[in-house]
Order: structure tokens, then sequence, then C-alpha cells
């Protein structure tokens, strides 16, 4: 730790003659308290008096002077029975210094505490929110530990409060709580969950901090607070902020795949040290954690790279962040880029944590830390910088010192002379450990660059001439390391250096002088019996370490050079034979048995050459802050280097992401539109995929064992996904086999007998525990089964078949949507039972065809052509919005350039976000965007201009209302009393005749999909077909249920929202009652 | 999160404790002095040091130390900065911070401290909240209180501003005259080698600003050639949007005094100074040294250079020093070894020079 080692060794007698160390001392020195306590007894009878009183003003005196007591640290706690007793006071001022006085004596005198607590749960239901929060705040912070079930009941009831103020408060309780009664955790957790929705900015901060203190592996609880939280980022107070930001780096970092894994083996961005073996051991745990999955694979990943749009977001807003003016916030960003952001961005960072170097000296010396050790990765990005890292003199010295480090690892060939030279008045500095450190720094300059080497020895030869003692020890020691490194043919140094021998004192380097000596006696064979001819003579005066040497070396020449030494080493061992060291000692009969072997030949003769002249590897003079790699930038264990209490490590990056739709807010769609059933598997999104590379395997080999007969072909399959999921691309290529591949699994699995399908349903089940537990949708399971008959004949599938396989998709659609796993188990729980009911008549894997309206005409536009159609996906931007595809078709002449969307004409309430910039369109070319709006629930358009450079457009989009819907997740006894609340009023019905293609479930199914984005519920009536939805916008629940009763369909829609309903009702009748599908 | 928090001066008393979560024995501090007895001055100890159960953060103001106990894994710059904040809001509250000022006003500090931390995570910081919260002793309100008999430190309600989105400004706020003041500040830092020649400088500045206006104020302010302002740094009231869009500071103000913005333009900008100095300065061991500096004004297009100071702060060793400067007075102090000497108007005819041993 850098910080305790600068301040170790000088100074001793510095300090204040009056400081007393310790806190009992003060008590005399303190002349305010000396009043109070010359007659202590008489004086606490007074204020006792003075509390009981009726008088507001003396119990407020009073509490005033205990107050004071407390604050200066002194013991108050007999006056608490006093102080209780004025909790019920009127006066709001006295009422509040006895909630100081309880916060900080009640956990001393838990009994008497209680009487107060009656007072608190009154003021708890105070209509002012001021009253109410301080109550939850001082009764969550007396630390009684009886109290806690009240404080349970608090905090519940304070979560639900109107006002963010008390919520906040709240938030903060449930840290206090926890720590009280840690097995208050799980109800702790469902609270902090509703606090996480919350969605004032107050409130943000304090929750993510219960968050992080509670139940920090939690992430199933961020998911869908997750985009909220990016975009609530700018508005959060800042000492929020900190702490969000700090939480989402970890999130980042188990979610998303890393963005730098392409160009990590890109050499350009060289760390300064050696230990550039530190990223190639990164990548070589990155192969180990693919080994398990194919190399290919990872290969496709990496080229095929696209930065999450969550992870995208987090990051732009982060960004704006960096101009904060609380040092801690800019700090929180800087670690975030440097941990998630991709190499290429990390470098706008420096510029604020520069600025930073101007702010107060505590925070000038965390933020050098942090980017002394960011340098030692990332020069590159504070190379521009180099000047604002030069020394000041009124730097104090562990800032100086950091600097130094810092120039240190900035060096490179370009600017390594303005560096010497800044170094070169550093060394004149009078501070004496600056100075040593600053030689220091230049040895590893001159280690690093080799182009200076020899002027860096040659300086430091010329510094050994010093007046200066500690300047002198401190380049000989350097250049004994550097000349180790590069022994060749330095003689005139080392003979320089012998010859200084005599005057220098400090014993460190004496020492060196004589190892170097030793390890190079052959280059100097005239001098080396010299010194040591010398140094004999004053043996006994030296430092032990000095002694050691000189044995060293006397050993050393008595093997090279007998013939002169023999006598000398000898006499030098006789005297350390009687050395008052005992090392000393001990070295001197070791050594004695190599080179004067007493009687018999010792066998450890033969060696001693190869003993002590082996050639020793060169010391690495490396930064000490290369270590620090493995902490969190910024964090407390980050600056002292060793892992702080409560400290959690910062995750690697997921070798592949988990799946990025936990993250959407609502229910995504289980269909995909497409014409062509077989085509859902080529929309399969691409970390679906790899979702399924997890579970499939698994899944597979367990349906192998049930049913063995069509292990071969299973098998196939499976390989065939694996390939598949690299890349979206060469699943299309693979897709018509897939098609093959489906039918005859679906023949087989159809053929076979009953006895399998109980299995089957267990192994589902088993499944969806599994899912469950993970809390990744199994989307992919369902995606794949819905990929089934295009036609009327195959669409009559055996239902006990599809047992299971409704079950699985059901399933996965809630985990997908709703994301808790409460929620997700909620839903299990109606699952299962409608496995039991099932007779029901739930049948999936329609693919409904999606219109595609057009939005601009060819011949209007000059060829541009502008379709577009509704994804009914949740929507990227904004779960209340729509999300809409649109597709740009050039049939024109000549390209579009710059299209976007201009001037927007939208009622209030209505929203759209923008589709990113088409760049330019080429001719025939063809391109699709996304975008959203939000309509506000309702059919009024929104208008909005699309400008190119060439024209612009004016457009109106309006929804069709079974487009303002997002599927609904319910079971049938929800659905049942959702019914029962929607009735009256809010219920419309229609009849219609229904044609006779259409008589079949599947012909219903596609007929009430293909206007509305609702979601099936399962019936237990084979002739009724519920589904329910809800609005994007204000989340109205939607019920549609169709009877079908011979060749008339009943149709009914309960909503809330009686347009909703009426112009819903329209369309569904309408789409049944026409013939085509 | 911040467990407790230590005041002490520089006489090493512990004159002030606020626990917020359960209370860690003063004992705790003996780490802190034992690091603070090897540092040489009272800069020089290290910010954070470990002790076997805690970690300890501390700050140095004013001659105070602001000592922060952490049990727990928390961001250093967070303490540190929060540390400041109670310093600037102690300013701000008793215009100044100082060992007498707080020991004064201990119960309102001692409150102040309460309500800025809940459970160590700051709840209310803006200065504008607290002082609603718990109201500034002036010495007008001293009088009413011992007059009438009764004190209301203590406000009723809660300021609405904690609750709107702008958490900084307390609504309803009225003046007769409306009025607003900007103060840009800038300092230029340089490190000027031995043969006079800048090697680097840069610039740090500040607009502070004393706003007085009625209601929610909107403001604006323009800059003619914002680009030069490479990095800066907003108060919370000011939207980042527009300034990355548009280079447009907008705002609403809190009220009163508050910084805000600072920025910083770096070293490689070319930054011009505008004085240049010239020193000879040499130390001796034993006998002494000779010091000489001579200012003078660079191109600065016929602006004059007021009150211009030079201070010199002296190596330990450095006993006395006799100085006669042929322009403005100038003073040493013997035991912090800082030589003060106050120039004054530059002018370029006779340039200023100080000259001794």
């Amino acid at each position: 730790m850098a910080g305790n080692g600068f301040q170790a060794s000088s100074y001793a007698n510095d300090r204040p003659p009056s400081s007393t160390g310790s806190g009992e001392a003060d008590v005399n020195t303190d002349p305010a308290s000396s009043g109070f306590f010359t007659t202590d007894f008489k004086k606490h009878e007074d204020l006792k008096s003075m509390l009981d009183s009726n008088k507001d003003s003396l119990k407020l005196e009073a509490m005033k002077r205990i107050i004071g007591m407390v604050a200066k640290g002194k013991d108050a706690s007999d006056l608490f029975p006093p102080v209780v007793k004025n909790v019920v006071s009127k006066n709001l001022e006295v009422k509040k210094l006895v909630y100081v006085y309880l916060t900080r004596y009640a956990e001393e005198q838990q009994d008497l505490a209680l009487l107060s607590i009656s007072t608190f749960q009154r003021a708890l239901k105070d209509p002012n929110q001021l009253i109410r929060a301080s109550a939850l705040r001082v009764l969550s912070s007396i630390r009684v530990s009886v109290i806690a079930p009240i404080m349970m009941l608090a905090i519940k009831e304070a979560v639900m409060d109107m006002s963010p103020y008390v919520r906040k408060t709240a938030a903060h309780a449930i840290p206090k709580l926890y720590s009280l009664d840690p097995e208050t955790k799980d109800q702790l957790i469902e609270v902090l969950d509703r606090l996480l929705g919350d969605k004032t900015t107050l409130v943000a901060g304090s929750a993510i901090q219960a968050y992080v203190e509670i139940c920090p592996e939690r992430m199933d609880l961020i998911h869908k607070n997750y985009r909220k939280l990016c975009n609530l980022l700018v508005d959060v107070e800042e000492w929020g902020q900190v702490v969000i930001l700090n939480m989402l780096t970890h999130y980042c970092r188990t979610q998303f795949v890393s963005p730098n894994q392409d160009d990590k083996q890109d050499e350009s961005e060289r760390p300064f040290y050696e230990s550039s073996e530190k990223d190639s051991d990164d990548d070589e745990d990155d192969d180990d954690e693919h080994e398990d999955g194919d190399k290919k694979k990872k290969n496709e990943k990496q080229s095929a790279y696209i930065m999450d749009p969550d992870h995208r977001l987090l990051l732009r807003q982060s960004k704006p962040l960096l101009n904060s003016r609380n040092a801690a916030v800019v700090m929180a960003v800087a670690q975030l880029y440097h941990h998630c952001a991709p190499k290429s961005e990390v470098g706008t960072v420096a510029r604020s944590l520069i600025r930073l170097l101007r702010c107060h000296r505590e925070i000038q010396y965390v933020v050098l830390s942090n980017i002394a050790s960011m340098t030692s990765k990332r020069r590159g990005i504070f190379e521009p910088y180099l000047k604002s890292f030069y020394v000041r003199s009124s730097d104090p010295l562990h800032v100086k010192l950091l600097k130094l480090e810092i120039l240190t690892s900035l060096a490179t060939e370009t600017n390594i002379s303005t560096i010497l030279r800044e170094f070169q008045t550093y060394v004149t500095s009078s501070d004496k450990e600056f100075a040593a450190a600053t030689i220091q720094a230049i040895g590893r300059c001159a280690s690093s660059i080799a182009e200076v080497t020899d002027a860096c020895l040659n300086g430091l030869v010329r510094l050994m001439s010093n007046r200066d003692e500690a300047v002198v020890a401190e380049s000989v020691v350097v250049i004994k390391k550097l000349l180790q490194m590069r022994p060749s043919e330095h003689k005139d140094i080392i003979t320089y250096m012998a010859k200084m021998v005599d005057k220098i004192t400090v014993p460190m380097a004496r020492a060196s002088i004589l190892w170097l000596i030793g390890e190079y006696s052959e280059r100097v064979p005239k001098i080396a019996p010299d010194v040591l001819r010398k140094m004999a003579k004053n043996f006994v005066n030296e430092e032990d370490i000095v002694k050691l040497q000189v044995l060293n070396l006397s050993v050393k020449l008595c093997i090279t050079n007998p013939k002169q030494t023999k006598l000398l080493c000898q006499y030098v061992l006789n005297l350390a034979k009687y050395d008052q060291n005992y090392d000393i000692r001990d070295r001197s009969r070791f050594l004695r048995q190599f080179v004067l072997p007493s009687d018999k030949p010792c066998a450890l003769a033969k060696y001693a050459k190869k003993v002590f002249l082996a050639t020793k590897p060169a010391p690495i003079l490396e930064s000490n802050f290369s270590s620090r790699d493995s902490y969190q930038l910024g964090s407390l264990s980050h600056l002292l280097n060793m892992k702080a209490t409560g400290y959690q490590d910062l995750p690697e990056w997921p070798s592949v992401a988990p799946d990025p739709s936990v993250r959407n807010v609502e229910l995504p769609p289980v269909w995909k539109e497409n014409r062509e059933p077989i085509k859902g598997k080529k929309q399969k999104q691409p970390a679906a995929d790899l979702k399924s590379f997890y579970s499939s395997s698994s899944e597979e080999e367990e349906s192998s064992e049930e049913e063995s007969d069509e292990e071969s072909e299973k098998d196939g399959a499976s390989e065939e996904e694996s390939e598949e999921e690299g890349t979206e691309d060469s699943s299309k290529e693979a897709s018509d086999e897939e098609s093959s591949e489906d039918d005859t699994e679906e023949s087989s699995s159809s053929s076979s007998s009953s006895s399998s399908e109980d299995s089957s349903e267990e192994e589902s089940d088993k499944e969806i525990k599994k899912t469950v537990k993970k809390s990744v949708p199994a989307k992919e399971s369902s995606v794949k089964e819905k990929v089934k008959p295009s036609s009327g004949g195959d669409l009559l599938l055996d239902l006990d078949d599809l047992g299971p396989t409704t079950t699985t998709t059901s399933v996965a659609a809630a985990s997908g949507g709703l994301l808790t796993p409460m929620a997700a188990g909620t839903a299990f729980v109606a699952q299962t039972n409608q496995a039991q009911t099932r007779s029901s008549n739930i049948l999936q894997g329609i693919t409904v065809p999606t219109k595609t309206y057009e939005l601009l005409n060819r011949l209007s536009t000059g060829g541009l052509t502008v379709t577009y159609k509704y994804t009914r996906t949740i929507s990227l931007f904004s779960p209340k919005m729509v999300s809409l595809e649109l597709t740009f078709t050039n049939s024109g002449e000549a390209p579009f350039t710059a299209i976007r969307i201009g001037e927007k004409k939208i009622h209030s309430g209505m929203e759209i976000h923008d589709f990113p910039e088409i760049a330019s369109l080429g001719v025939g070319a063809s391109t699709s965007v996304l975008m959203g709006i939000n309509f506000n629930d309702t059919t009024q358009p929104a208008s909005f201009q699309l400008v190119s450079e060439q024209k612009t457009f004016s457009l109106a989009i309006s929804a069709p209302v079974g487009e303002l819907l997002q599927p609904h997740t319910m079971g049938e006894a929800e659905f049942k009393s959702q019914l029962a609340k929607l009735s009256g009023m809010n219920e419309n019905r229609e009849s219609c005749d229904i044609p006779e293609n259409k008589r079949t479930p599947e012909g219903i199914y596609s007929s009430v999909l293909s206007v509305s984005n609702v979601l099936q519920v399962p019936s237990s009536d084979p002739d009724v077909f519920t589904f329910a939805a809800h609005t994007l916008a204000s989340g109205t629940v939607v019920l549609i249920s169709v009877r079908l009763a011979g060749k008339v369909a009943k149709i009914t829609v309960n909503c809330e929202k009686m347009v909703i309903g009426t112009m819903l009702i329209k369309d569904l009748k309408r789409a049944l009652s026409s013939p085509t599908i | 999160m911040i467990h407790s928090l230590f005041v002490i001066n520089c006489s090493g008393d512990i004159f002030l404790e606020k626990h917020w979560k359960s209370v860690i024995n003063k004992s705790v501090c003996d780490y802190f002095f034992e690091a603070q007895t090897k540092a040489s001055n009272p800069e020089d100890v290290p910010p954070v040091i470990v002790t076997p159960h805690h970690y300890i953060i501390h700050i140095f103001r004013n001659k105070l130390y602001f000592v922060a106990v952490l049990t727990t894994e928390v961001a250093p710059l967070f303490v540190i900065e929060f540390l400041h904040r109670i310093f600037d809001t102690m300013v701000d509250y008793f215009s100044e911070c100082s060992e007498t000022s707080l020991k004064e006003h201990i119960v309102v500090v001692y409150e102040i401290l309460d309500e800025m931390l809940d459970n160590g995570f700051p709840l209310a910081v803006e200065s504008n909240v607290l002082k609603e919260l718990i109201k500034p002793p002036n010495f007008l309100r001293t009088i009413a209180d011992t007059v009438t008999g009764k004190a209301s430190g203590f406000g009723a309600t809660l300021p609405s501003g904690q609750l709107s989105t702008v958490p900084w400004r307390r609504t309803g706020v009225k003046y007769t005259n409306n009025e607003a003041y900007f103060d840009m500040i800038e300092e230029i830092d340089a490190i000027i080698d031995k043969a006079g020649i800048a090697v680097t400088a840069e610039i740090q500045g500040y607009i502070d600003s004393q706003v007085k206006l009625s209601g929610m104020p909107d403001l604006t302010l323009t800059f003619v050639n914002p680009r030069i302002l490479d990095d800066v740094s907003f108060h919370p009231c000011v939207r980042f949007s527009r300034w990355e869009s548009e280079k447009i500071v907008s705002f609403i103000p809190p009220d009163g005094q508050f910084r805000l913005m600072s920025y910083h333009i770096g070293s490689y900008n070319s930054v011009n100074l505008p004085i240049y100095l010239k020193h000879s300065i040499a130390y001796r061991e034993g006998s002494g040294g000779k010091f000489d500096v001579t200012i003078g004004p660079k191109q600065n297009l016929g602006k004059t250079i007021e009150n211009v100071v030079l201070q010199v702060q002296f190596p330990k060793t450095v006993l006395s020093a006799t100085l006669t400067s042929n322009q403005g007075k100038n003073s040493f102090d013997p035991v912090s070894k800082l030589m003060t000497w106050d120039v004054g108007r530059i002018d370029p005819a006779k340039l200023p020079n100080i000259k001794g041993s």
C-alpha cells in the first residue's frame, strides 16, 4: 500500500506537543464542559428538574444542553428516563431533540426506550409527512431488537406512503432493520422490490443503496427497473447517482458481453510493463470459459459483436454525469466506462478526471491513485494530459508520489525526454523521500525504454556524487538493479561504484555495491579483491546487511580468484563466526562449507560455483498499481489494495449474454409476425438462442432417455441447433433442414405411446423450474414449438401430445413478461393447474400474419416507399410505446440521404421516439428501422414529418385499436374474477356468423390474433376461447371471450375504456366473419 | 456507508462526534492520531487509514480534521466529497467553519448532521432544504427568542422543494428587488522552470452566482465562444443535455449563493500568462542563500494588473530571510516559513523586484 509506505519512515517528532492522542484527556481541556462537570451530580439534577418542569422553554434549554453533551461525546445516559418522558411534548423543537437523544441512547436502555414506541406509532399516522418521516427514521434508528416486527409494519406502510420523502426514509430503514434482524430478509426484499419500482428520483438512490446492502446478489430485481434507472439517472440526486452507477457496473458485467472481445489481442495499447501477460491471462481465462462451448462459436460471436441497446443506453445516459460537480459521481462514471465501455470510448472520461485534480487534496489523492491504475492498463488516454501530472511544490507528499507513478507509467519513447527533464528537477527537491522516489522512477523508465537506459545510467552515476546521502544511496540501489538487467559492458560504472564504497555510508547502498562487485567480479578482477580487503578491515563496524554482503563477496571472490583472496575470505569468515548477530554466524558457518571444506571433502564444495555464480534473474521494476486491477476502480478496496469488508468482486464478463428480454417491462408476445410459419425459426433472437444453448442440451438428454427410439434424430436436431446458435445467418441456411427435422420430430412424438406422455410432462415441469430459477425466459422453446404446421390438416393435433408443449410455452411467456420470480411463480402455479385440466383448449403455435401498411407510395414521393408494420414486441424505448418497424425502400433513381423524423404534431400525452437517422438509402436499397409511438390509448393519428435531404413528407400513423394492446398473462381463475369486475357498462357483446373454415380453434385464434395483440387464457369450456391483454399506456385490462355455438360466434369484450371495447369488438367481428384467414 | 463522524482540532481534541449507526468508541481515533504523528505536516496525513475493524477517511480543512469512520466498502470519493459538503454547509450556516463556531452552535451542528445523513446515507444535503428544516442562527432571531421566550429552530413543514423536481430551490421565494450577480473567477496554475519559462499552465475558472429572484426563474447563459471551455462541471441545477447539444447553460437557480459552474482549460491549450517571473534562487547549506525575483507584465492589451501578491513557501531549513523590495511590503513568517510580498499594481516602467538573503 503506497499510503503507508511513505509515511512509515521518518518524521517522528513533528507532532504538535499538545495533542493527547486519545479522547480521555479532552474532558479536562474542553472549557465548555468543565462548567457542567465540576459538580457532576447536581448539574444533572438541575437538568432533570428542568425537564420535569412545565415550561417548554426550560425543557428546551435542558435538552439543548443535553444534546450538547451528547455531541461532545460525553455520557448522558443517566438522563434517559426524564428525557423519554418528553417524547410526547407538543413543542416540535423539544420533540426533535428528544428524538435525537433517543437515537443515541435507546440501544443502551432498551426497556425504557419501549415507552416511547407508541408515540412513534401515533406519529407515523400524522398528516404531516415530515413528522411521519422523522418518526420512521427514529423508530428505525433506535436499534432495539424487540421492536423489529413493529418496524417491519411501519416500513411496509411507509413504502405505500404518498410522500416520496417518507418512502425515501423507508428505503433507509430497510438496511437498518436488516442489520437488526437478518431473518427479515425475505420480507424486506419484497418491500424493496416495490421501492425499486418507484418512479420518483428522490427514492431511487436510497432504494438502490438498500438493495446493495441487503441483497446485491438479486440481479433479477433490477431487470425490470434497469431502463427506468438509466433514464432517471441524470435527475437522481448526486449521492444516489454514485450508488446507482456502481450497482449498474456490476449489473452490466453480469448481463452483457464484453465490448472488447474482438480487440483483446490488439497490441497497440500494450501496457507499460511486462505485465501484458495479465492481458493474455485474461484471454486464456476467456478461452477456458469457452472451451466447453465451441471455439467456432466464439469466433463468430466476436466478429458479430453488437452492443446490446441496453448496454448502450447505460453508457449514453451516464456520460453527461461527467459534468457533475461531485467528484464521486465523476469517478463513478469513470469506473463504469473503464470496466464496461468499449476501449475506444474510455478516453472520454480522462478529461473529467483531470479536472478533478484541481479539487481538494484528498480528492486528488483518490483520483490520482485511480488514474495510476488506469494508466497501467490504458496508457493512451492520459498521454495528452501528461503535463497535468507535473508535480507542484505545494502538493502533499502522497500526491507527489502518485504523480511520479503516473508520469512513469506514461513514459514512452517520444515523451521520455521531457519526463526525464522534469525528473531532474524533482531530484533536487528538498523532500528526501520524494527525491528518492524520483530516482526509482528514473530507474523504471530506464528499464522499460531501451533508448534512454544509457542516458539514465549516466545521470544516476552523476547523482552518486550528490551531497545528499539518501539520493546517493537510492541511485546506487537503482543502478544495481539496472546493471543486473543488462550486465553487458558497464565495467566503468562498476569501477566507479567500487571507488564510492568509501564515501557512501547508507548500508543499503553499500550492500548493493558489494553485491554488484561480487556478481561481476570477473569484469573488475583487479579492484574486487581490493574492495574486499578494505571491507574486511572494517568488517566489525558494518551494519548487518553489509556484513552479509561482505561474506557473499568474499566467497564469490574466493571461488573465482582463490589465489588472491582465499586468506581474506578465511579472515572474514572467522570474524563473522563470532559476530553478535546469529544470522551472520549462521551464514558464516554455511559458507565455510563451500569454500573452506574442513577435514573431509564436502559434497557441497563441488557445486560451489554453480551455487554462487549462477546467473540471477533480473528484477522487474514495476508499478505497484498493476496489481490493483482486480479491484473495482474507485472503490475503497482499490485504494487500499486490499479487500475491504463488504467488497464485492467485479464479476468477469459472461461469455454469452443472458437473455436481454428480461429487461422488457411487459410481456413480449410469443408470436412473431410472418406469413410462413417456418420462418419462425429464423426470427429467433440471438440471445434466446444462447439461452437454448444451455437448456436445450439437457432437455434433449432427458428426453432421449425417455424416448430412446428418437435418440438419433434428436441428437441430430440438437447438433443442428448448436450450429445455429452462433449467428442468425447460418440458421437461415439451416432452416430448410430444420423444418424437415421438425416434421420428423413431430411425427415421432405423436406416434409415441401415451406412457411416454406422462414422463414428458414431468420433464417439462422440471424444465419450468429450471427456467424460473434462472429467470431467463425459455422463449426459445416457445419459439420452437410454434414452428408448427402450416396447413389445416396438420393443425388437428393430438391434444394430449400438446399438453407439455403448452405448459412450457405459457411459462416461458410468464417469466419473460413479468420477470419477477414471484410472478413467475404464481404463473407457474396457474400453469400446473391448467396442466391438470388438460382438456383445456389451449392452442399455441399459430403464427399470425401481420399486415403491412403503406405509409408512402413511391409514385408520390419520387421513388421512396415506406411501409410499416406492428412488431408486437415491447418497444425498446418505452414500455408504453407501440413498436413499429418501418421499412424504407428506394425504388427511385437517386439515393435519399439523411432520412429522419422532423417536426412532430401529436396530441398531448402522445410521444414519438425517433428512429436513428438513416444516413443514406441507395437506389434499390431497402432498410428497416424501429420506432416507438405512445398513442396514449387512443386511435388518434400521430402526425410527423419525415425529412430527408431531398424532400419532406408529412405523415400520419394511427394504430388500430388491437395494436394498442399488450398480451397479459393470467390464469382462468383470475380471468373470471377480472370478468366479474368488468360487467355492465364495460361489457360489449356481439355475435356473428362464422365461415366454415374458421370453426376450428385455430381459425378463431388466428382471426383474433390478426386484429389484436392478445394472449390466450386457458379455458375449461372447449367452446369458449378467452384472451387477455392490457392497454399499453394506461395498463387497463382488456378481456375477450369468444363462444362458438354452431356457426355463430358470440363475442364479448370487457374493458374499462369503453371506446376501446367498442372499437375492438368491431374489429373482432369483422375478422371472425370474413371468410379468409 | 458513513458510520460515525468525529471532528478533531489541530491539537487532537475530539470536540464533536456523531454516530449514524451504533456507537463507535472514540478510541478508534487513536489510529488516526498515530498516522498524524508520523506525518510531517497536517496535509501529509494519508486520507484513508486502515484499522483492524474500521476504515478511517478524513479531510483537513481550516485546521480541523473531519474524520469519518466506515466499516464496510464505500467509494472513498463519496465519503471525502461528503465531508467537504459538510464543511461547506457549516460555512454556509455560520459563515465560517472553525472550532469556535462549531462549539458555539453545537446543538444546531448536531441537528444538521442528523438531517444530512440517515443510516450513513445522505438524506438532505442541499443547503436550501436544510435551511428550511433547521433555521440558521442569526442575531435578530436570537434576540426575538430571548424576548418572546420561544425558539423555533425547527420548521414544521417540509420544504416543498424536497418533493419537486428542483430539490435545490424552495418555493414561494419573493424579493422586491430581483437581481442576480455572477462572479467569474479564474485561476491559473503554472509551473515555471529555472529559466523563467512556463512549463505548464492551466486555467481553472468558476462562475459563482448570487441569485435573488422571485418565483421559479428559468435562466439561460450563453457564451460567445463556448468552445474554449473544454471541460465543465455544473451545479446539479444545470440541464446537462442543453449544454451537450447547444452549449447553453440553462438552469433554475437555487436561491442565494452557489457555484454555478466551474471549468478547466488544460495545459495542452496554450495559456498566456499575464505576468512573467524572473528569479534566481539559490540555497546554500549553513550560510544561507540568495533570493531575487522580478515580476513583469506580459502583453496584456493595455490592462493594468492590480493587487499582485507574491507568496513564497521557503523550505523548512530556512531560519530567517532578510528581503528588500523596491515596491510594496514584504513579511516573512518564521514559523510557517512563508514569505508574503504585497506588490500591488505592476507598473511596466518600473518592474517590481525583491532581493535578499
